[in-house]
């Protein structure tokens, strides 16, 4: 509430001062004219900000029934960080599944994007429709056979074949945004190189790579986040000690027959929410970005 | 190696040996640099996609492995679950009241920081905070949040007078459904809030001058200049939220497990019951999928068909 009042003031002391420049003697009414605006938008900043805020305090404040019962502390973290396997099991497997996923994608989508973009060849329209269409099909409709699939390919309940489906969810994203990427950079620059001597791989590694670098930046984050953040594919297909954090955590908070641990729950939030926030926080323009290139597709 | 020296030459030129040697040569490279595209699209999308079908119309346990044929007892077995029908109205009533809010909301927060200012900037990052986070992960953040022992709704519910003792929210359907539409559209809003942003920003400023000069008013100015303008990015912010909230399934799995009494029961949660819960029949949950994924593809085709005709009377117009 007092933040909602503090706001509305403050940007009616902003405003009143912008009339003050201006000039004109309606400053103080446009001033009480604005002030719905900053309520209604302190208000919705605080709905948008308050649950994080919410989950990081709880998971240091004393709560019954968990680890953290008196006084402020991190004993929630230490039931997290000693649930069955042990959290650095779990931090380690979504690491590795996020790693495969995000250099997986990268590597794929860098080469096919620059062969969309550059090269004619047969097929070339089919195969990149085939790969927009992988967006069409539900996630349950590839996991259940998936489950039977991987088994045949010895990769069933491994790390790796996790971080290669999450790759292949990945695709049509990255190879669109690569392709565009690559076709936005002028012929001219990559003509040059091959005039000079480069095979088409050197000029791709040496000066192509720099110039569609914002767009790797942002294929690269997106598949991270999807990755570290995926709950559904590692739900179908590992289990055991195999299991990334989203899914172990999802697990601990049914362990207890009936009695919810909320304080570690809330401590496998801030735990996986951290990262997220960070990578956003720094790169929000390439995040951004990927979304306008997103929207340029309808 | 030595022939891709020679400059790519246009294809308006006339042929010549050489040429036609590097052209070739051109053409190949193009496949080997789009052939890890094509390996993984194949061994992990088009394999599934036949795999799934062939499933579908089999015997297939979760445990016993494939028995055969038995096609099309799978379908109409699922067809013939008594939750099958529940799950799909639930699933198009989530999804019909998702896809309202969203896009109200998002199309509002995007006109609300539409315009440059340093507290706009400000709220557009907090808006947009949220979808950095997992779905699991807000799902988990909104359990606890909801639930009586530590959450503060039910204390709030309480002093507000609404309630006497400690109030379970995801105990009813309605609470449930609520809860959960709650939980997404504070995770998505940013998503559709930037989606629409940029459809907005691509509105050029002298259309709005102009209706100005011609002395229309905020609304008229909405209703007649920005809304139509800004119809394609509306219609695939549609067909996103819609095809997203079909296949949700990590927020009720997370909340509500489907529960209480399967009231949030939706389709590819049911996919996932099938399959590990109650039947552990991999053929029923794939005949399911496959339906799903007709679904998906009819209700789609029909989205952009709807989109393409009004485009087409807007043109002769």
């Amino acid at each position: 509430m007092s933040a909602q009042v503090l706001s509305g003031r403050a940007a009616r002391v902003r405003a009143a001062g912008a009339g003050a420049v201006a000039g004109g003697g309606s400053g103080l009414g446009r001033a009480f004219a604005r002030t719905p605006y900053y309520v209604l938008t302190g208000g919705l900043a605080i709905i948008f900000l308050y649950p994080l805020i919410w989950t990081g305090v709880s998971s240091v404040s004393p709560q019954p029934g968990s680890a953290q019962t008196d006084g402020f502390g991190f004993g929630n973290y230490g039931t997290v960080a000693d649930y069955q396997a042990g959290i650095w099991t779990y931090l380690g497997n979504s690491l590795v599944v996020s790693l495969v996923a995000v250099v997986v994608t990268l590597v794929v989508s860098t080469l096919g994007g620059y062969a969309f973009a550059r090269f004619r060849f047969w097929g070339k329209d089919a195969l990149f429709l085939l790969t927009l269409a992988i967006l069409m099909v539900p996630y349950a409709t590839l996991l259940i056979p998936l489950v039977i699939w991987l088994k045949s390919l010895h990769l069933n309940n491994t790390l790796l074949g996790v971080g290669l489906v999450l790759a292949v969810f990945q695709l049509p994203f990255a190879t669109f945004m690569m392709r565009i990427s690559f076709e936005a950079v002028p012929r001219e620059i990559e003509e040059a190189a091959l005039v000079d001597g480069c095979g088409s791989f050197a000029a791709l590694r040496r000066i192509l790579l720099h110039a569609v670098k914002p767009g790797l930046i942002t294929v690269g984050l997106f598949a991270f986040l999807a990755a570290w953040n995926d709950f559904m594919v590692p739900l179908y297909l590992v289990g055991g000690d195999k299991q990334p954090l989203p899914l172990a955590m999802v697990n601990l908070r049914q362990q207890t027959m009936g009695v919810i641990d909320y304080g570690a729950t809330q401590a496998g939030v801030v735990i996986l929410t951290v990262p997220c926030v960070l990578l956003f926080l720094l790169l929000q323009r390439h995040y951004v970005n990927g979304f306008m290139s997103g929207a340029l597709k309808g | 190696m030595t022939l891709t020296s020679t400059p790519p030459v246009p294809a308006t030129a006339a042929p010549a040996p050489v040429r036609r040697r590097t052209h070739r040569s051109r053409s190949l490279r193009g496949w080997a640099y789009a052939s890890p595209t094509a390996v993984l699209v194949l061994v992990f999308f088009v394999v599934p996609i036949v795999l799934v079908l062939f499933m579908s119309g089999s015997d297939w346990l979760l445990l016993g492995g494939n028995r055969g044929v038995n096609l099309p007892d799978n379908y109409t077995d699922v067809l013939e679950h008594r939750m099958f029908w529940p799950s799909v109205v639930f699933t198009l009533k989530y999804t019909v009241i998702a896809t309202v809010l969203l896009i109200g909301l998002g199309l509002g927060l995007a006109l609300l920081v539409q315009e440059a200012s340093r507290w706009r900037a400000f709220l557009r990052t907090v808006v947009l905070l949220p979808t950095a986070l997992g779905l699991a992960s807000a799902s988990l953040l909104f359990y606890a949040l909801y639930s009586p022992q530590v959450g503060p709704i039910s204390p709030l519910l309480q002093r507000l007078g609404f309630a006497d003792g400690p109030v379970t929210v995801l105990g009813t359907p309605d609470g449930a459904l609520w809860s959960t539409v709650f939980l997404i559209v504070w995770r998505y809003s940013g998503f559709y809030m930037l989606l629409l942003l940029v459809g907005l920003q691509s509105i050029p400023g002298e259309v709005y001058e102009a209706a100005r000069i011609d002395g229309a008013r905020t609304w008229q100015i909405f209703r007649s200049v920005t809304l139509p303008l800004l119809r394609p990015s509306l219609a695939l912010s549609t067909i996103m939220c819609v095809t997203g909230s079909l296949l949700a399934f990590d927020q009720f799995f997370i909340l509500t497990k489907g529960g209480p009494d399967g009231s949030t029961m939706t389709s590819v949660l049911l996919v996932y019951n099938l399959a590990f819960e109650s039947k552990r029949s991999l053929g029923m949950a794939a005949a399911l999928s496959v339906i799903i994924l007709l679904a998906l593809v009819v209700v789609n085709a029909f989205q952009l068909r709807a989109l393409r005709g009004s485009d087409e009377k807007e043109g002769r117009a």
